[in-house]
């Protein structure tokens, strides 16, 4: 690769370097505060829903180990 | 025929500097030419704006990451685990292994749940992909893979095919029939091609479309029946090792991860990298959560004692449970508000390569090089009442 070339193509890289950062530069943040608070409140609503979080009742689970019936 | 608004973008030799790779059809003095992405952008620069010397864009750009770090720097007034103070601990889990799935001749490299939430597609690294049923154990379908490591597989949201691939630079898809004899390797379907080795491959919301990502830097979306390019991503400056789309149906966003230790997320319509997150350290042995609309990073999930890198991890379905699978053999599962573990899954005798939790959030399958695949559940607490009164 000729010298001229490797000046060229790492200008380049630069300039799309230049352009990317721009981009992310311009992106519209809100606080850690309202983001955690969200989190927060998305995870405790659909808390009730999450099976592995709550456990399964014996009877819905496919998986549970076959019981043996023990008669006294 | 499939409906599409895109023209053809192909894969093969570009018209300036003759290397092959996934192609982007422009016009260049109204002739229609098909050049590769740094050819376009050398052309498109040709010509600097005035004043513009390399010195003063590594200027610009220096000022613009400073910019950014203190934009961030300014949102963040509060930690995470601050927030989740008052939120009540996690009981303890009863998480336990309830399946292990044998059959691979070899390490398992990747899995993925079917949409019906008891089948699984599993890969190895034997170049063998298994469709197992996750309740009775039974291997519905085997398919032999021309290549060894076999590093991504997918099942399609209909569960009427698979997608794999790895070593060969290409994803396929098999569809998946009901018969038992019927030869699966004859019907392959060859959709993605890229210039290095598959690591991941995710079907979007259909089976008509797979995203795929690759050791060649770059992650692409294809059209399944045509075997088309519809639009490549190009940011990393390394091997891209896994993606995920966002969960939304309406969703045209996804993040990829690389050995560049950047998570980028783009839009799919674009191809543009929307946003990047680089805050990992080279010796990962950490889980890090990003906030996309703060646009930084909110928690790290890590321990003093956890020495030992995380290979994958997946949520639970509401959000509040992480699981990490680590190359010291163990799943740590972590409270995500808080940033404590909560627990931890033993088991297999050799690093866990993929976890994922089921697509209605009953179970959580960990694939391992130790050539199998458990799948763990959580059982209510009655039956472990139950048990205490009988010991």
């Amino acid at each position: 690769m000729s010298n001229n070339s490797v000046n060229s193509s790492s200008l380049v890289i630069a300039q799309k370097a230049v352009k990317q950062l721009r981009l992310e530069a311009s992106v519209r943040r809100i606080k850690v505060s309202q983001a955690a608070a969200d989190l927060k409140t998305f995870c405790l609503q659909n808390a009730h829903k999450d099976p592995l979080l709550m456990g399964v009742p014996s009877s819905d689970n496919p998986f549970r180990p076959p019981k043996s019936c023990v008669l006294i | 025929m499939c409906d599409q608004t895109f023209m053809a973008i192909t894969f093969g030799p570009c018209d300036n500097c003759s290397t092959t790779s996934p192609l982007m059809n422009i016009y260049i003095k109204n002739e229609p030419t098909n050049y590769c992405s740094f050819c376009v952008e050398m052309m498109a620069c040709q010509g600097l704006l005035k004043g513009e010397t390399l010195a003063s864009l590594k200027n610009e750009s220096e000022s613009l990451k400073k910019k950014l770090e203190e934009e961030r720097a300014k949102l963040h007034d509060v930690e995470l685990h601050q927030v989740a103070e008052k939120i009540e601990v996690v009981s303890a889990l009863s998480i336990k292994t309830r399946r292990v799935l044998k059959g691979h001749g070899n390490k398992v490299l990747c899995m993925d749940w079917c949409k019906d939430k008891r089948r699984l597609v599993s890969s190895s690294q034997d170049g063998k992909v298994i469709v197992w049923d996750g309740f009775t154990l039974n291997k519905e379908h085997a398919v032999p893979m021309p290549c060894t490591w076999v590093m991504a597989c997918a099942y399609a949201p209909s569960g009427c095919a698979i997608a794999c691939g790895g070593l060969d630079n290409k994803c396929s898809v098999y569809p998946l029939s009901l018969d038992k004899n019927e030869n699966l390797a004859a019907k392959k379907k060859s959709v993605a091609m890229h210039t290095n080795y598959l690591s991941g491959c995710t079907f979007t919301n259909s089976d008509m479309q797979i995203l795929t990502s690759s050791g060649d830097g770059t992650c692409a979306l294809w059209d399944v029946e045509s075997g088309q390019l519809l639009q490549s991503f190009h940011g990393h400056t390394a091997d891209v090792l896994s993606l995920d789309l966002a969960p939304s149906e309406t969703g045209n966003t996804f993040v990829s991860g690389g050995c560049d230790k950047k998570a980028n997320v783009w839009d799919m319509r674009s191809g543009q990298n929307v946003q990047s997150f680089e805050t990992h350290e080279s010796d990962i042995n950490c889980c890090r959560l990003y906030d996309l609309r703060a646009d930084r990073e909110v928690a790290v999930y890590q321990k003093d004692s956890i020495i030992f890198g995380v290979s994958s991890l997946d949520f639970s379905l509401s959000g509040r449970l992480l699981f990490g699978g680590y190359n010291d053999y163990t799943i740590n599962i972590w409270d995500v508000l808080k940033g404590n573990r909560v627990s931890m899954l033993f088991g297999h005798e050799n690093r866990v390569s993929t976890v994922k939790v089921s697509p209605d959030g009953t179970s959580v399958c960990s694939a391992s090089w130790d050539n199998t695949l458990r799948v763990s559940r959580a059982l209510g607490m009655p039956w472990l009442l139950v048990l205490y009164s009988l010991t």
